[in-house]
């Protein structure tokens, strides 16, 4: 298997609700495409299946919407990325604390990245 | 160019949204853990090239080629004129239209910092990421674009110009000849990403699936 358009095909087959076009499927920001490949990947290195997914993301909805989600399809990959979040801790790939320690990490980077450079994660963000 | 001076604090250091950092922290850990290839990864994203974000550009670019007072105002009061055909949000701020021409080719390196105008131009090409694109294409622009398969006359001038914090550049690439008549629709499909940064120029109408 692969990560290509087929593999995309199959997973917007399997996930209910998955923004598509006629072709595949569309983002709609640069973060979301990033979203769904990292879940393609995971799944082609055999982490899930997509039933086990779409249970993991109707779960992260369904948080959602109890939590007072509006619901309007723009959120999707917002709980798509939870969802992933949530699986990956579950699959004991990365905790919820490696988690933050690599985003306050990534934050870090930014702030001492001057605009219009880019942004590096160096070992020094970690401290 | 319109300024905003509300923003102008967010020049000093980069920003990435909430969503962006835990993206970046997500895939770092995936990558270092051996779940995921960076390289494999970005393959996969381009071939959404086109699926992401309202992809002003070639609107704009197809309505410069048949209107020219929307021309002479894109390339006056970019931000105006792009945000007049629909949403640029903030990262396609304080756009420069660059008019390529058969005296002048532009062509723009980018850093690929938080701020590549992608809801104009669409997903930036993963080659704009290697430092040896951005030095080799100001040292030998010329160079660069027979890499990419275009072959420019001796007398065309090429320009080289360096996104900044401050402006961000959409190239208006010369409209194909044979497109004569066509509606804005149609000859946005002529409009490729590649034209918008300069390395590559417009489909010509025979090159059209």
């Amino acid at each position: 298997m692969a990560l290509d358009a087929q593999a995309a095909a199959r997973a917007a087959a399997s996930v209910p609700g998955l923004p598509q076009d006629a072709v595949g499927p569309v983002f709609r920001e640069p973060w979301e495409a990033q979203a769904f490949a990292m879940t393609l990947a995971l799944h082609d290195r055999g982490l899930f299946s997509w039933k086990e997914w779409a249970e993991a993301l109707a779960l992260e909805i369904k948080r959602a919407q109890a939590a007072g989600d509006p619901d309007t399809g723009e959120t999707y990959y917002q709980h798509w990325l939870a969802a992933l979040e949530r699986l990956v801790a579950q699959k004991g790939v990365a905790t919820r604390d490696t988690l933050v320690r690599y985003r306050d990490a990534w934050d870090h980077a930014c702030e001492r990245t001057l605009h219009g450079q880019p942004i590096e994660l160096k070992p020094d963000d970690f401290r | 160019m319109t300024h905003d001076h509300d923003h102008d604090h967010d020049h000093e250091h980069s920003e990435l949204s909430e969503t962006q950092l835990r993206v970046r922290a997500l895939e770092t850990i995936l990558t270092e853990k051996g779940y995921v290839d960076p390289a494999a990864l970005d393959l996969l994203i381009e071939t959404y090239e086109k699926k992401v974000g309202p992809r002003n550009g070639a609107r704009v670019v197809a309505k410069a080629w048949t209107d020219p007072a929307y021309r002479a105002w894109l390339l006056k009061d970019a931000n105006a004129a792009i945000a007049s055909v629909g949403y640029a949000g903030r990262q396609g701020e304080h756009m420069v239209v660059l008019e390529n021409t058969p005296k002048r080719h532009n062509m723009v390196v980018c850093t690929l910092c938080s701020c590549y105008p992608w809801p104009v131009l669409g997903l930036p090409p993963v080659w704009y990421k290697s430092a040896p694109y951005r030095s080799r294409a100001v040292a030998d622009p010329r160079g660069v674009l027979r890499e990419f398969g275009v072959e420019l006359p001796a007398e065309t001038e090429i320009r080289v110009w360096d996104s900044t914090s401050e402006v961000r550049y959409l190239v208006l690439p010369m409209r194909p000849e044979g497109s004569a008549g066509w509606s804005e629709e149609k000859l946005a499909d002529l409009v490729t990403r590649n034209s918008m940064i300069g390395t590559g120029l417009a489909k010509r109408p025979e090159e059209l699936e």
